[in-house]
């Protein structure tokens, strides 16, 4: 029973690395596209609210992307950060992540309640600020930006009502969030922020050619970067180089270990059994089946074993992407540990030709000793 | 299931001049030596000896697992001792029997399934050997623990089981090595009972053993010595 848990430790680590190797990356795939949007235009040289840098006439920019046939819709994000008044005026003025956007085409949030940010003085808010702010939909309060430390005062402020609550897509666990119109957030800004705007997502036409359409915009805005959702992938690839390096060094030693220990298991069994196996060979039995009956013992070890370590894996992935979740400035939908049927199977399959190797040498051992000599030596012990 | 037919009295094993020597470490040990021995069909005979003096290597070499060094064995007309491994495991399927003194059932078959075994191993078809190996616990008298596992049986009854599987494909030989030898007295008994009632009903058996009281109840026992045949004579 201990054997058939450590095969199983090993077979969850293993299937923890293959979903590791290949979870992140999915799942920021997966979110990728979560809205539809396949083309994300920033400031040149920029990733989407990597810096401040924000795009500048971004109706005009807005308007171009719309002509183009292959582009369905246009999603200008501006990104900041407001601050809100205390209730009582007291006390230190809540932060929170801010996001102008247009609301009937915007990608970064899931209304959970209310009424979306329609209005001029519309706010929807995620369920971080509402614990933070203690507000309730349908409270007035007096949101800010940009605070000036010498003048003391703020670049502008505007009472606005919080008409719902959502999910954010691409913030961080307990990052507070509030959404509003785009033309809201650009008009506290003042004239820094007239017109500009942080990213602009775009959704192609389906079957339209995305690369085509990337290519056309930064012909088009020479001073903008388009970013497709494949050549996002492949800057992630690059960045989770060391993620996927890590998940195969381990994985390659979690599987070297059950190999280990299966054929430590079979060798054992077969040391035991070699009497037995003698005795099969002189009444008959050919020596293939001799072999092949080992094996299948190591395969049964492992067939015992994985359904157990595949729930075991499991688990554990969902413990550490609770870990991992709070990793600092990493979107709260994604996934280290993304379950996928492939990575299941993978894992299987691993283990599969693991344990039938693994069988292999002590099965060949078994079956090749001399019968008279075996038998001899057994007679004697 | 055996194709070769022995008529009564000819010959079923003829081993001409054996001799088979190992090396351990630097020395060469000669276990056994100018022996040869003819066994006719039907015949049941004994093979003694002190400890050491070869007649366990005899008994393999006469039962193909082991390759004599020089000589040869014929068994049912067929010369055996220069088969390949796996003609040799096939013919030892179909033609030789074995009883050992440990038993070795295995351990997660039922009685009937180790009877089975051989039987299954010759291809012979699910009912055709369930009810052979049914049959043959039966003639051991195990007919109603046929269903019990090696470790529910008694010494006396696995060695039983033994015998009924070294039956199972009706082999023109039956070997034994100390047959009794792991046995009480009472169920060592029972099995020279069960030899001489397969002997009387025509098996070929030849044994191995320390046992006065089972080489006595054989009709002939040949005597070993250093690893030659010292002496061969009936039994009364």
């Amino acid at each position: 029973m201990l054997a058939v848990l450590g095969v199983a430790v090993s077979a969850a680590m293993l299937l923890d690395m293959v979903m590791l190797a290949t979870g992140m990356r999915q799942s920021l795939r997966s979110l990728l596209l979560s809205r539809g949007f396949q083309l994300r235009v920033a400031p040149k040289g920029t990733l989407p609210f990597d810096t401040e840098a924000t795009l500048d006439s971004t109706s005009a920019l807005a308007a171009r992307l719309r002509a183009n046939p292959d582009v369905v819709s246009v999603s200008p994000v501006l990104g900041g950060h407001v601050h809100v008044r205390p209730r009582s005026g007291d006390g230190a003025a809540l932060t929170s992540v801010a996001l102008g956007v247009e609301s009937t085409v915007q990608g970064d949030y899931e209304l959970l309640n209310g009424g979306d940010a329609t209005a001029d003085d519309a706010l929807v808010v995620n369920d971080a600020f509402l614990a933070a702010s203690h507000r309730r939909i349908g409270d007035s309060l007096t949101v800010a930006v940009d605070y000036d430390p010498q003048l003391r005062a703020y670049a502008g402020t505007r009472l606005m009502r919080l008409t719902g609550r959502a999910r954010f897509l691409y913030l961080a666990a307990g990052q507070r969030a509030v959404a509003m119109p785009l033309a809201t957030l650009q008009s506290l800004g003042g004239a820094a922020r007239a017109d500009r705007s942080s990213l602009v997502m775009v959704r192609a036409r389906e079957g339209a050619d995305v690369e085509r359409t990337r290519l056309w915009i930064e012909r088009t805005f020479p001073r903008s970067a388009a970013i497709s959702t494949e050549t996002a992938m492949r800057q992630v690839d690059e960045r989770l180089s060391y993620f996927r390096q890590l998940a195969f060094i381990l994985g390659s030693v979690s599987l070297i270990v059950g190999f280990l220990l299966v054929t430590t298991l079979v060798t054992v069994s077969v040391n035991e059994r070699l009497g037995e196996i003698a005795v099969l060979r002189a009444i008959g039995v050919a020596r293939h089946r001799v072999v092949t009956q080992i094996v299948l013992e190591g395969v049964a070890i492992m067939t015992v074993a994985t359904p157990l370590g595949l729930a075991l894996g499991l688990m554990t992935a969902r413990w550490l992407n609770g870990i991992l979740a709070a990793f600092p400035g990493l979107p709260e939908a994604i996934d280290f540990f993304l379950f996928q049927p492939s990575a299941a199977w993978a894992s299987l399959g691993m283990l599969a030709v693991s344990g039938v190797l693994a069988g292999v040498y002590p099965s060949w051992r078994g079956a090749s000793q001399p019968i008279a000599t075996t038998l001899r030596q057994e007679a004697i012990g | 299931m055996n194709a070769l037919t022995i008529a009564p009295g000819a010959p079923v094993l003829e081993a001409q001049s054996l001799r088979r020597e190992y090396r351990m470490g630097d020395e060469r040990v000669v276990a056994v030596q100018d022996v040869s021995l003819s066994i006719a069909a039907g015949e049941y005979a004994a093979i003694v000896g002190p400890s050491g003096c070869g007649k366990s290597t005899l008994l393999n070499l006469l039962g193909v697992i082991d390759r004599p060094t020089t000589g040869s064995v014929r068994i049912a007309g067929r010369q055996v001792e220069s088969l390949s491994d796996a003609e040799a495991t096939r013919f030892r399927l179909l033609h030789v029997g074995f009883v050992f003194q440990r038993f070795y059932l295995m351990p997660a078959l039922s009685a009937l399934e180790n009877v089975e075994l051989p039987m299954s191993e010759a291809g012979m078809a699910r009912a055709e050997r369930r009810a052979r190996a049914s049959e043959l616990l039966g003639y051991v008298g195990l007919g109603k623990r046929e269903r019990h596992r090696p470790s529910r049986l008694s010494g006396g009854e696995q060695q039983r089981v033994a015998v009924a599987r070294a039956l199972a494909n009706r082999p023109s030989l039956l070997l034994a090595d100390e047959p009794t030898g792991e046995l009480d007295a009472r169920t060592g008994t029972e099995m020279i009972a069960l030899l001489e009632r397969l002997s009387a009903d025509g098996t070929t058996i030849v044994v191995v053993t320390h046992d006065e009281k089972l080489a006595r109840a054989t009709r002939r026992v040949v005597h070993m010595l250093d690893g030659r045949v010292e002496r061969d004579e009936p039994v009364r």
